[in-house]
């Protein structure tokens, strides 16, 4: 949806140009919209009378390359010269940027493209004008092209810097002409990204290398069972540690402030800390169940289509299913950390964060100092995922940094992050469908029971629904519910959200429903996708790629599944062996359709690393509840996915002019269901708990 | 309500990895005396010069390099040897410094990302920008110290080559397909 917006010129001290992209009159009002898949972007594009074009980034950059693609997007229509724009990281601001946050593959899609590209195009129209003006001709015979302006009568040229002063002497245009696609080019290409050098030489900057002129350093241990809370403790021992300085109770635990990190956490080993529990005890197999009985019930409709119940009794041939996702941690590869200055009038923080909106407002309220006095500067991050969009790093950090009076970075561990996550919810699915007698899904009802990470209290959670209740297959009879479980796991957004678990539900019973009607995988899903003509090419591209069909080497075989999210199109197709039992995945070919894609590096970049995100999550991801608290701790007992494991990806995205889609998260999604179901077609055994697991255990 | 009472280190859920343990038993003992014994120096080399520091004997070396000597190029990922951001090399070696207590280190040479080359020319560094390698970036730095490693070892790794001495160093974005091929580049550049 594209959102009202304005291109302003602003003043900028040293002169130059600059331009302030405001949200519309609604947003600027502080109404920026929850929902996640809108946001307004604000930006600022200055143009230095050096010719330096710098392009002030507002998103978070975790590895997506933001801050590669929509400054690309911004110089493509001012004409820039690429190897003259810069970039500036954002800082927090309620209402400058319109909403910050970044989550749910938004950064380019819906809101950002059309205003990037018509701030880009605004500063070029009042560029040529100054040209034309300069030059007494009219600006249609004017030309720009890397940085300059061009007369092809005279041959007279002159660069962007020169022009600045007069530009700003023009009007602003009110709708400067955007490029035709064919008129890229910078977008569509793939410039070296711009933090790749920092990246490889150790000087990037992620939150846990700020470092501030008399700092300390802090870990916190968090209660380890979920909603307990700190009765009492014993700091002799840690106190005891050379280099520690300080212990202090925040509001999430105890934190160990010390000269440097090692003898923080050392100090944290010797704490003894009493808890009182609020007698939360259940264990992963009681949540299993509970999840299983919510299932079993009716619950609220999400989706209705034709009469789903009639239509299944009434089936040819019918198949009922049970399936299971465990609860995922987010291990993002930098553990939870921030770095807080709280000063009696104002707070400055270094956050690696989703949401810097999120992290002001957060130390706002916990230090009583209004928002214009906090500063936020969005750090690198090792990874989001999601997790990053929570403030409570930033608590830990702000409420030690007021307590001791400094300047302070707390870093969690990686147990203390893998043990007080937002998990991915634990999933029960039931599903009941029935083919009729050509051998076509008729009738299919699906019931999730999942706790709900948005939505009202008992109401519908849209992300627990999604990829399914809005799946683009055609079922003429189709009943989708939701069963909303409580209890004290807290749950969150993680990388492509609803969509990674039940796409595993839902393309692994489309393919049971598919062998129920003794159809070929590929050509059963093809007949009910005639009215999505891209989706559909997206699979017929797949298939095609991947031989779908064709002879595959002795003891492997193929299974196929795809999803639409997030504005993205993907199929995946897996081939799969088992190897002493191991399961083995050899090959995945990718087939994307994002619309029109900025930096075709990046985008292949994101989905062959979403196949290792999905495939890590399909073979090893599980976090068990123990007793009220999370078993797993580390990269011992939470696996990743290694380098000798990494199928060969081929990526192919297909050519589109349409508008962007969402590229980071789409592609996590079908790769578990991809797996399976090739292990279905390998050993006949159905697979419906995640899990798939290091070996093989049908 | 019901309490109870735990210390945190019988909290650890890797109590089974050696380095762990020994950390919580030095912490009990420390909590038994009553006044800090005085801290030992360490000379250390790092990237060609000499360092003094003033730390416990069991510190790790990624605490001393990241937060004593203010090189945060090394990266923490897990504490346990188990991720490999924390790579670096003693005498050309790749380790893992968030396991290496500082008194381990004796006379060896440190090498950090900081130090692998002087103007972030190495052949992995630039195989590395070549191959568009880094997504987030974080595990990076790790993967070309250990990468660096084996080069140095094997001139011309084979895939198998690469698998062995690549497999400790976690990559969540995926880039490991790139990795790879950077390698390879860096191997037939190098």
């Amino acid at each position: 949806m594209e959102r009202r917006s304005f291109v302003k010129l602003v003043a900028v001290s040293g002169g130059g140009l600059a331009f302030a992209i405001r949200p519309s009159q609604a947003d600027r009002a502080g109404q920026v919209s929850d929902e996640m898949n809108e946001w307004v972007p604000g930006a600022f594009l200055r143009i230095d009378r050096d010719g330096t074009v710098t392009v002030t980034v507002a998103r978070a950059d975790m590895g997506q390359g933001v801050r590669t693609a929509l400054p690309m997007i911004v110089a493509d229509e001012l004409d820039a010269d690429w190897d003259r724009v810069k970039i500036v990281q954002a800082e927090a601001h309620p209402d400058r940027y319109g909403r910050m946050m970044t989550v749910g593959s938004t950064s380019v899609r819906n809101g950002a493209w059309l205003p990037l590209r018509r701030a880009g195009a605004t500063a070029r129209e009042m560029l040529v004008a100054a040209a034309a003006a300069q030059w007494s001709v009219p600006a249609s015979s004017l030309r720009t092209e890397r940085g300059r302006v061009l007369h092809a009568g005279s041959g007279r040229v002159i660069a962007y810097g020169d022009l600045v002063d007069g530009a700003t002497k023009q009007a602003v245009p009110s709708s400067p002409r955007l490029k035709t696609p064919d008129e890229f080019r910078i977008i569509g290409t793939s410039p070296k990204q711009l933090d790749t050098p920092a990246k490889v030489t150790g000087k990037a900057q992620f939150g846990i290398d700020a470092r501030v002129p008399g700092m300390l350093f802090a870990t916190v241990v968090h209660p380890p069972i979920f909603g307990s809370t700190v009765r009492s403790f014993d700091a002799t021992a840690a106190l005891a540690v050379a280099g520690v300085k300080n212990v202090v109770q925040v509001s999430q635990g105890v934190a160990v402030v010390a000269e440097h990190t090692g003898a923080a956490l050392k100090g944290a080993k010797a704490l003894v800390i009493a808890y009182d529990n609020t007698g939360f005890t259940a264990s992963s197999p009681e949540i299993f169940e509970a999840l299983g009985r919510l299932a079993s019930a009716p619950a609220l409709e999400a989706k209705r289509v034709g009469t789903p119940e009639n239509a299944i009794a009434g089936a040819g041939r019918r198949v009922q299913a049970e399936y299971q996702a465990p609860y995922l941690a987010h291990a993002t590869m930098e553990p939870m950390n921030c770095t807080a200055d709280v000063r009696a009038d104002r707070v400055e923080l270094w956050a690696p964060t989703q949401n810097p909106q999120g992290a002001q407002q957060a130390a706002s309220r916990l230090t009583g100092i209004p928002l214009d006095k906090v500063t936020v500067h969005t750090q690198l991050m090792g990874c989001g995922w999601g997790r990053r969009s929570r403030d409570d790093f930033v608590t830990d950090a702000v409420e030690v940094s007021k307590a001791i009076g400094a300047p302070v970075q707390v870093l969690w561990t990686r147990e203390e992050d893998m043990q007080h996550d937002f998990y991915r919810p634990a999933a029960v699915v039931k599903l009941d469908g029935g083919v009729d007698a050509g051998g076509t899904l008729n009738a299919l009802t699906v019931r999730i029971a999942a706790q709900g990470i948005s939505g009202p209290r008992n109401g519908l959670d849209g992300n627990a629904v999604a990829s399914i209740a809005d799946t683009p297959y055609h079922i003429p009879n189709f009943l989708v519910e939701y069963a909303r479980a409580e209890n004290a796991v807290p749950v969150g957004y993680w990388r492509s959200v609803g969509p990674s678990q039940n796409t595993f539900v839902f393309e692994s019973f489309i393919d049971e429903m598919a062998h129920a009607a003794g159809r070929d995988p590929v050509e059963f899903r093809r007949g009910m996708l005639a009215e999505e003509p891209r989706m559909l090419h997206v699979l017929n591209a797949c298939a095609e790629r991947a031989k779908w069909g064709s002879a595959v080497p002795a003891g492997r075989a193929r299974g196929v599944a795809l999803v639409e999210d997030k504005g993205g199109r993907v199929a995946e197709i897996a081939e799969v062996s088992l190897e002493n039992g191991r399961i083995r995945v050899h090959r995945v070919t990718v087939v994307a359709d994002c619309g029109q894609i900025i930096h075709p590096g990046i985008v292949h970049a994101q989905l062959s690393g979403s196949v290792v995100a999905g495939l890590t999550a399909a073979l090893y991801g599980e976090i068990t509840i123990e007793k009220g608290r999370v078993k797993q701790g580390n990269f011992n007992d939470y696996r990743m996915l290694r380098i000798g494991e990494m199928p060969e990806v081929d990526v192919h995205v297909v050519p589109s002019r349409e508008e962007p889609g969402g590229v980071g998260e789409p592609g996590v999604p079908p790769i578990a269901a991809a797996v399976a179901n090739a292990l279905f077609t390998l050993t006949g055994v159905r697979a419906r708990r995640l899990p798939l697991g290091a070996n093989w255990r049908a | 309500m019901d309490g109870y009472t735990l210390s945190t280190s019988s909290l650890s859920t890797t109590s089974s990895i050696s380095s762990i343990s020994s950390l919580s038993s030095l912490s009990s003992l420390s909590s038994l005396s009553s006044t800090r014994p005085p801290m030992p120096t360490y000379t250390l080399r790092v990237n060609g010069t000499s360092k003094q520091v003033d730390v416990d004997a069991d510190t790790r070396l990624l605490w001393v390099l990241r937060d004593v000597l203010g090189l945060t190029g090394t990266k923490f990922g897990c504490g346990i040897a188990q991720c490999g951001a924390c790579t670096v090399h003693l005498d050309g070696a790749a380790v893992r410094s968030c396991t290496t207590q500082v008194s381990q280190v004796g006379t060896r040479t440190i090498t950090t990302i900081e130090g692998l080359s002087p103007d972030g020319g190495h052949p992995v560094q630039r195989a590395w920008i070549d191959e568009d390698v880094p997504q987030c970036g974080y595990c990076q730095v790790g993967q070309v110290m250990a990468a660096a490693a084996l080069l140095k070892k094997t001139p011309r790794p084979t895939d198998e080559d690469i698998d062995d001495a690549m497999t400790g160093n976690v990559c969540r974005c995926g880039t490991y397909d790139r990795i790879r091929r950077a390698i390879h580049r860096a191997a037939q550049e190098g």
